[in-house]
C-alpha cells in the first residue's frame, strides 16, 4: 500500500472555504427558497417539490428554454466555425500578428452592458448607424423594438461579435503550437488544404476547441446582461431567453418559490450539457 | 528514383546578400546517383538543413539549379517532386490508425484501393510494424512513430529519394543502433537514393556509401569514409571525423622543407607551391611512442591518459600544442616525457585549412 499525505486536504481548505462562500452557500439559499411558500412578512410554508413539478410542466417555462436553446444552437452554430476559419487565416508571424491580436481582443475588453447599450443604440433606425441605414438608405423596414426577427438578428450579431473572439484566440493557440514539419510533411504527403485541416489542424486544436465550446456554450445558455439592455426580452416576450424570464419571476413578480426552483432546474441543465459534451469529447483520447 | 544534380547552388537567407558570409550555402555542386546511399554530415548550424529543405522543394535557393535525371525542378513545390522526408521529431498523424498513416500518401495521389493495399501490407512487413496496423498512431512509442514516418516516405513506388533530418535524434540509444541498421536493410532492399543528415559521425558513416561534409556552408570534402577517414582534404574533416579527431599542428615551411618547432618532419608527398598558414595534420592511429634518441621525433609531455581496454590515447604537449597518439604497448604516467613520431606516408600538409601535400610521393 501506497502511503498517502493526507496533509495534502489543508491546501485545498482555502479553496472549499472559498468556493463555500461565493457559491454554495447562496445556492443553498436558493434551495431553501425552492421547497416553501412564502405570504411576506417572513412567513414561509413548506411546500415540498411543488415549485419543481409547477415550473416542468410551465408553458412559459417551456418557450423560454426553447428561445434559450435557439439561441445558444445558433450561436455555437456561428462562432465555432466562424472562429476558427479566422483563426486559420491570421498570420502566423510578424508585424500584423500583433494588430490581429489586438483587434480580437478588443470586443472582450467592453463591460457587457456597454455592449448592449452600443448595439442598441447602433440598431435604432433614426440615429444608429446602422440603423439608420438599413432603413432610409437601404429602404428595409429593420426595428428591433417592433419586429422579433430584427431583435433575434441583432442579438445573435451582437454575441457574435462580442465572443467570436474567445474562440479566434483559443484556436489561434492551439495553432500556433503546430510545429513546422507536420506541414511540410503533409505537402511532401501530397495532402490537400482540408486533408491538412482534417488531420493535423482540427486534432491539434481539439482540445482548445473543446474548451471553447464548453465556454461559449455555457456563456451563451447563461446569458443576461448584453440581450437585457438590447431587448429588454421584447418585443413582446420573442428574446426572453431563460436568464431574462427568471429575472421577471424573482425581482418582478417576487415569487421566489418558482424562482428557486426554476434556477435550479436552469443550473442543472447546464451543468448537465457541459459534464455531457466534455465526457464525450475527452472519452475518446483514452481509447 | 532518380539521379540528384546540385549545380552552382547557392542560398541566402537576407534579401541582398552582399558578402559571402550573408550565404547560408556558398557554392554546391555535386552529383548523387541513382540508389545511392548519402550523408550530410555537418555540425549544427552548417546549412544542412537548408540544402535538404531545397532539395525537398521546401524552399527556393537563391542561385543554382537542382536536376534529377537532367530535369530541372529547382522551383517545383515537393508534391511535384515524389520525394519523402523524415523529420527530426516524428510527424504522424494522430487520429490515423498506422495503416491510414502509410496509406496516406498513396490515397492523396488517388491510388486505387488494392493497390493501397498491397503496398502498405508490404512496408509494414519491411518495418515490422504488420502488429500494428490497426492501432491508433498517437499512442505509438517514438521509433515506432519514426518507424512510421519512414514508412510513408517508402510507401511510394514512384519515390525519387528519400531524405531524412537527423532522424534519430529523439530515440533511445539502445533503439538508435537497431533503427539504422533496419535502415541500412532497407536501402540494400529497395535500393532507393537516401539522404541522410546528421552531426554524428558515427550514423553518417555507418549509413552511407558516400558522406559529404559541410562547414560554414561549405562542402568541404565528399567521399567514402575511407577517404574521409584516410586523407582529409581539410582539417575540418579531420577532426570531425575520428575519435579522436586528426591532430594539426601548427609549422613552418623553409626551402621545401616542412618543420614542427624546428624539429623537420616527413611528409607523404612535396607541398604544392603557395603562400599561406602551413599546418601539419596526423592521425592519432599514426602517431607512434619511440625511445628517447630516434631521429625525427618529437618530444611531448604526458597531459592524460585514457585507457580505453583495447587501446589507449595519451595526449601529450609538444611546447603549447596538444598531440594525441594511439597506443597498446605500455603506457607513461602523467607528467612523463614521451618521444613521438609520426608515420611518413599518412603526415600531410595543410595550407589555410587545405591539403597542401601531394599523395605518394609527389604525383
Amino acid at each position: 500500500m501506497r502511503k498517502v499525505n493526507q496533509k495534502a486536504w489543508f491546501f485545498v481548505l482555502p479553496v472549499l472555504l472559498l468556493v463555500a462562500f461565493n457559491a454554495l452557500i447562496p445556492m443553498m439559499t436558493v434551495v431553501n427558497y425552492s421547497v416553501q411558500e412564502t405570504f411576506g412578512n417572513n412567513l414561509f410554508l413548506w411546500h415540498g417539490l411543488g415549485w419543481f413539478e409547477d415550473i416542468i410542466r410551465s408553458e412559459r417555462f417551456h418557450a423560454a428554454l426553447g428561445r434559450q436553446a435557439l439561441f445558444t444552437f445558433l450561436i455555437l452554430i456561428i462562432e465555432v466555425p466562424l472562429g476558427i476559419i479566422i483563426a486559420l487565416s491570421m498570420p502566423k508571424q510578424g508585424f500584423w500578428v500583433q494588430v490581429c491580436l489586438v483587434l480580437m481582443a478588443l470586443p472582450m475588453l467592453i463591460p457587457w452592458n456597454v455592449v448592449g447599450a452600443m448595439w442598441n443604440i447602433f440598431t435604432l433606425p433614426d440615429i444608429g448607424l446602422a440603423g439608420y441605414f438599413l432603413n432610409h438608405i437601404l429602404g428595409i423596414n429593420y426595428d428591433m423594438t417592433q419586429n422579433p426577427l430584427a431583435a433575434w438578428i441583432t442579438i445573435i450579431t451582437m454575441d457574435v461579435w462580442h465572443w467570436t473572439s474567445l474562440v479566434v484566440l483559443l484556436c489561434y493557440a492551439g495553432l500556433v503550437s503546430i510545429p513546422d514539419p507536420y506541414y511540410q510533411a503533409a505537402k511532401i504527403d501530397g495532402a490537400s488544404p482540408w486533408a491538412v485541416f482534417r488531420y493535423i489542424q482540427l486534432p491539434k486544436m481539439k482540445q482548445v476547441l473543446t474548451i471553447a465550446i464548453l465556454l461559449r456554450f455555457m456563456d451563451s445558455f447563461n446569458v443576461y446582461t448584453e440581450p437585457f439592455v438590447l431587448t429588454g426580452g421584447g418585443p413582446g416576450n420573442s428574446t426572453t431567453l431563460l436568464s431574462i424570464d427568471l429575472v421577471k419571476i424573482a425581482l418582478g413578480q417576487f415569487d421566489l418559490g418558482p424562482a428557486g426552483a426554476m434556477s435550479l432546474i436552469y443550473f442543472a441543465i447546464t451543468l448537465f450539457v457541459s459534464w455531457l459534451f466534455y465526457t464525450l469529447m475527452t472519452r475518446n483520447d483514452r481509447q | 528514383m532518380a539521379k540528384i544534380t546540385l549545380d552552382h547552388l547557392r542560398h541566402s537567407y537576407s534579401a541582398n546578400p552582399t558578402s559571402p558570409a550573408d550565404y547560408a550555402l556558398k557554392e554546391i555542386n555535386l552529383d548523387w546517383q541513382d540508389g545511392g546511399a548519402y550523408a550530410l554530415l555537418g555540425p549544427s548550424g552548417c546549412g544542412k538543413s537548408t540544402l535538404l529543405n531545397i532539395i525537398s522543394g521546401l524552399m527556393v535557393p537563391s542561385e543554382g539549379r537542382i536536376l534529377f535525371d537532367g530535369r530541372d525542378v529547382t522551383r517545383d513545390p515537393p508534391d511535384k517532386r515524389n520525394i519523402a522526408q523524415v523529420f527530426q521529431f516524428p510527424v504522424i498523424y494522430d487520429t490515423m490508425t498506422v495503416y491510414d498513416n502509410l496509406a496516406f500518401p498513396l490515397r492523396n495521389r488517388g491510388v486505387p484501393e488494392d493497390r493501397v493495399r498491397a503496398r502498405v501490407t508490404e512496408i509494414a512487413a519491411m518495418l515490422e510494424v504488420t502488429d500494428m496496423l490497426s492501432i491508433r498512431a498517437a499512442g505509438l512509442t517514438p521509433d515506432n512513430k519514426q518507424k512510421i514516418s519512414m514508412g510513408r516516405g517508402l510507401v511510394r513506388e514512384d519515390v525519387n529519394v528519400v531524405m531524412f533530418d537527423e532522424p534519430l535524434t529523439v530515440i533511445d540509444p539502445h533503439l538508435k543502433w537497431k533503427l539504422r541498421s533496419k535502415l541500412k536493410e532497407l536501402h540494400q532492399r529497395i535500393r532507393v537514393t537516401m539522404i541522410y543528415v546528421t552531426h554524428d559521425q558515427t550514423e553518417a558513416l555507418t549509413f552511407a556509401d558516400q558522406v559529404v561534409v559541410m562547414q560554414d556552408g561549405e562542402v568541404v570534402q565528399a567521399g567514402t569514409p575511407v577517404e574521409l577517414f584516410e586523407r582529409p582534404q581539410h582539417t575540418f574533416v579531420g577532426h570531425f571525423i575520428g575519435s579522436p579527431g586528426m591532430n594539426v599542428l601548427p609549422a613552418e615551411l623553409t626551402a621545401g622543407q616542412t618543420s614542427v618547432q624546428g624539429i623537420p618532419v616527413a611528409l607523404e608527398g612535396a607541398v604544392t607551391p603557395g603562400a599561406g598558414r602551413i599546418e601539419v595534420g596526423i592521425r592519432p592511429e599514426h602517431v607512434r611512442l619511440v625511445p628517447a634518441g630516434t631521429p625525427g621525433a618529437l618530444t611531448g609531455t604526458v597531459r592524460k591518459v585514457a585507457d580505453l581496454g583495447h587501446r589507449a590515447v595519451v595526449e601529450a604537449m609538444i611546447g603549447t600544442t596538444k598531440v594525441s597518439a594511439i597506443t597498446h604497448g605500455t603506457l607513461p604516467g602523467q607528467g612523463d616525457t614521451v618521444h613521438l613520431a609520426f608515420d611518413p606516408a599518412r603526415t600531410r600538409a595543410y595550407r589555410d585549412g587545405w591539403i597542401a601535400s601531394t599523395a605518394g610521393g609527389g604525383n
